[in-house]
């Protein structure tokens, strides 16, 4: 049934600071099948873009990777040299960066940025079948091969977008990793950009990650969502699982929080401040905000706890049936 | 009862040399927002005019044509008395939680300066009891939040004592401008929440300026929908969200993913848009 | 007093990071106590003219030797050396100042006011310094040290103008400039209560560099003749090395103590301004 093409196990980053290390990322393991679409939520501080990054071994220093694996189909993606893991970015694994419209080269056209990434992984086609590589990998995005010619400047976002998408799919990958591809955009041509996402990641059979903040577009996007809070990953479980039986505490009060066309003038926030990831409380992260917490959530550390199937979180009390939402 | 803030065909128009036309943020637009204390959500994407509509409420930027009036008189035409009751009655709360503090200083001077400017507080320490209370007034712990710089406090903090600022000076309205996008998600509530209840518990008008229309629809008695610097529809949120008379409503309606897998979006049945 | 502590340990933690800037500062310092210490140690009275036998070799009595003129070459280097500094300090106070304030002038207003100091900063940048300074210094009667920080200060504030005007035409676009008009802060006071304060590191960087070119410019006077002709700077030093042949003499201990002098002072300027620039790009990144 399951075809890992990923396995993240017990992954651990870290930042020195002047008081000790911050755990940007503390014991995260996760599985994402070949094919599946999985959405990684959670608030500044999360750790979620960080975990991405060290997937792709693009922490900087003084930032580390402290323990763990990643196992890209069977390969120890960690344990690869930097030449290996050079090779296998955007071939095996890509990334469809923050801000990707920006990091388009101004000054080079879209056929040359493509070419530099062919080039770079040494590719072998001749003039004539890149030009129609290009075609067709822009033909997979939605977009005309005139753009081809066409510098970012004379692109609309939603556009400059998707030629990220397509240059993350230029070498068919077996995963994609997209990071808020979507929070500088309209919210009209989200929903493009979005369906682009999905019809590029069918096209190459690829499992993909979606790293946001949105659970609206979660719950329409993902097979599988992941919440992330103060580096931990503290709930995850199939989407419709997770919106209609969170079993986190914090899950449960960030879906209650979300605005939407039923119901006006109701506010349900979550009480108190994120946790500093370098002096974080001790025990559960989210004990102080915690409606829930008892004395033992300040002590120990949530153990990961499979309550169905495909279904864990990280919380002393995940079997609890009653409702523990706020009053 | 004069409106409280009105905007009378108003048009800005910014660029154009010799050889291109000048672009145009507003084009003819009016809006009149009404003197009973009221909630009002101007709601568009990037180039609507939204923002520009915010800095001539707030005399940041004169209109190309047109007039803006606070309490029946036009903004150009105040003099020094009058001016500084609009400056005082008429506060905003910007997007960047970061950008608005001057690095420099303490983030006490933003609370304490205006309230001795506008002659609210006579003296030092009655300043600082006053910003006291609104810091509490808005969930913040004075003892935390006085006497840091603005890189110590967190986003949300720092948000929060935009919105004290505001209210310590007793406007008769807020201008927030886009107040929560950059803040996290559980705490947009909370701080849109403190806005709401601006308006029962201390008579104090909003114009919220966004681009998320679930918030607007949360909060506002009244949405009016921008677009390309026109006002496209305007009305009570009931109606526009759910029987949307223009185009583009609709359109706007449809683009936000609903928050339950249940509900089919056509993420993945869509064509693919050229 | 627990301020004072304060700031002295934040200044001891900012210099262990900033090894540069540590560096510069010592050398600099250095330089200073030698001028300071100095004449406690050696004779002032042995930098006059005559006062000891001329052109004798380094060693014995006089540890860098005389010079043509029997100066002692070791109590004027004492002498000229906090002349130079003086020089090089006001000339870059002067030109620093009036360019600081005219580039906030103009980055913050615009318009005429804008215009007016933009085109003539570009005009007068344009005109070459030196021969400015040549056509002033040869028509003053009698040249002293403070005439000549201010002729090179008339010349060197118009690259602060530029730098800090365009500082301060991003700075104007802060949100944090809108929320000052609200709070019914305009014009000078603006631009002096919030923009000046953030430009400060700036200002304190380009400090180094104006002093620094002001000393160069007033050393390259100096030793074309065109300086004080009474009084001992580093550069009248050289002139009068050379203008009594002592490199055709081979009276090395006469030109080379100034020389090595200049390079120490110059080597610890570049070190503090570069030290200094790498601390403020350091807080900057911190900070965002």
């Amino acid at each position: 049934m399951s075809d890992p093409v990923l396995e993240v196990v017990d992954l651990h980053v870290e930042f020195p600071t002047p008081t000790g290390p911050a755990r940007a990322v503390d014991g995260v393991s996760f599985t994402l099948d070949r094919g599946m679409r999985m959405g990684l939520v959670g608030e500044s501080g999360s750790g979620k873009s960080t975990t991405v990054l060290a997937l792709m071994q693009l922490i900087k220093a003084p930032g580390r990777i402290a323990g763990g694996q990643v196992r890209l189909a069977g390969d120890d993606l960690l344990g690869m040299t930097p030449e290996a893991i050079r090779r296998a970015r955007f071939s095996r694994i890509a990334l469809v960066p923050q801000g990707a419209m920006n990091s388009l080269n101004p000054v080079l056209t879209v056929r040359a940025q493509i070419d530099d990434l062919l080039d770079a992984h040494g590719s072998a086609f001749s003039a004539n079948e890149r030009s129609r590589h290009v075609a067709a990998l822009l033909k997979r995005v939605g977009l005309a091969e005139t753009v081809a010619d066409q510098y970012p400047h004379q692109l609309s976002g939603g556009m400059k977008q998707r030629v990220c998408i397509a240059i993350s799919i230029a070498l068919s990958p077996q995963v994609i990793i997209a990071d808020e591809p979507t929070s500088a955009l309209d919210v009209v041509v989200q929903k493009q950009v979005m369906q682009t996402l999905i019809h590029a990641q069918r096209e190459v059979g690829a499992a993909i990650i979606l790293v946001g903040h949105d659970m609206g577009l979660m719950a329409q996007f993902a097979h599988v969502v992941g919440v992330m809070y103060a580096g931990r990953l503290v709930e995850i479980a199939p989407v419709g699982r997770i919106f209609s039986d969170p079993r986190h505490p914090y899950t449960r009060m960030l879906i209650a929080s979300l605005p939407n066309f039923s119901s006006r003038g109701v506010f349900r926030g979550i009480p108190g401040v994120a946790p500093s990831i370098v002096d974080p409380p001790p025990g559960c992260a989210f004990n102080p905000r915690c409606p829930r917490a008892e004395n033992r959530c300040s002590r120990e550390i949530p153990a990961d706890d499979l309550v169905a199937a495909g279904h864990r979180v990280r919380c002393h009390f995940a079997r609890e049936v009653a409702d523990v939402a706020p009053a | 009862m004069s409106p409280l803030l009105e905007v009378r065909a108003a048009t800005v128009a910014f660029g154009g040399g010799r050889a291109a036309a000048p672009k145009l943020a507003l084009r003819d637009v009016s809006l009149t927002l009404p003197a009973e204390p009221s909630i009002t959500a101007i709601v568009g994407e990037s180039g609507s005019g939204k923002t520009t509509m915010t800095r001539l409420m707030l005399r940041l930027q004169d209109p190309t044509r047109g007039t803006v009036h606070y309490d029946g008189q036009d903004l150009k035409g105040l003099d020094r008395a009058a001016f500084l009751r609009y400056r005082r009655e008429v506060q905003a709360v910007f997007q960047d939680p970061f950008g608005v503090y001057n690095p420099f200083y303490k983030i006490d001077r933003s609370l304490l300066l205006p309230l001795r400017r506008f002659g609210i507080a006579a003296t030092r320490d009655e300043a600082y009891e006053l910003a006291r209370q609104s810091l509490e007034a808005v969930g913040l712990r004075p003892g935390d939040t006085l006497g840091r710089y603005p890189h110590q406090l967190s986003g949300g903090q720092r948000q929060r004592v935009m919105i004290a600022r505001a209210l310590s000076l007793r406007p008769r309205i807020i201008v927030a401008d886009e107040p929560v996008s950059m803040v996290d998600a559980s705490l947009r509530a909370t701080i849109l929440e403190s806005l709401y209840r601006l308006k029962v518990e201390r008579n104090v008008s909003l114009l919220y300026v966004t681009h998320d229309l679930t918030t607007a629809y949360q909060i506002a008695d009244r949405i009016v929908v921008m677009f390309n610097g026109e006002i496209v529809e305007e009305g009570d949120p009931e109606s526009v969200i759910h029987q949307p008379r223009h185009a583009y409503t609709r359109l706007l309606v449809s683009a936000v993913p609903p928050a339950d897998p249940k509900v089919n979006w056509g993420l993945e049945n869509g064509a693919l848009a050229a | 007093m627990n301020a004072v502590f304060r700031m002295l340990r934040i200044a001891v933690r900012v210099l262990r990071r900033e090894p540069l800037l540590l560096g510069g500062l010592v050398l600099l310092t250095s330089v200073c106590m030698f001028a300071l210490v100095g004449p406690l140690i050696v004779a002032p009275g042995l930098a006059e003219i005559g006062a000891a036998l001329p052109r004798q070799r380094p060693g014995g009595a006089h540890l860098l030797g005389t010079d043509a003129q029997g100066r002692d070459i070791l109590s004027a280097l004492i002498q000229a050396t906090p002349q130079t500094l003086k020089i090089g300090f006001f000339a870059g106070v002067i030109g620093l100042g009036v360019g600081a304030v005219l580039g906030l002038l103009a980055g913050y207003f615009r318009g005429w006011t804008d215009t007016a100091i933009r085109t003539f900063a570009d005009v007068i940048m344009t005109i070459p310094g030196i021969a400015v300074l040549v056509l002033v210094a040869t028509n003053i009667r009698s040249m002293s040290v403070m005439l000549m920080a201010i002729i090179v200060a008339a010349l060197a504030w118009m690259y602060p103008t530029r730098t800090i005007r365009a500082q301060t035409l991003s700075m104007r676009e802060r949100p944090y400039v809108d929320i000052a008009r609200l709070n019914g802060i305009g014009g000078l006071e603006l631009v002096f209560a919030e923009i000046f304060p953030n430009l400060l590191p700036y200002i304190a960087a380009s400090f180094v560099t104006a002093v620094s070119s002001a000393m160069l410019a007033t050393i390259g006077l100096e030793a074309l003749g065109l300086g004080p002709q009474n009084e001992l700077t580093l550069g009248m030093m050289i002139f009068w090395a050379q203008y009594y042949g002592a490199m055709l003499r081979g009276i090395w201990w006469w030109w080379a103590p100034p020389v090595v002098m200049m390079a120490l002072i110059f080597v610890g300027l570049l070190m503090t301004s570069t030290g200094m620039d790498r601390l403020i790009n350091k807080r900057l990144r911190v900070e965002s």
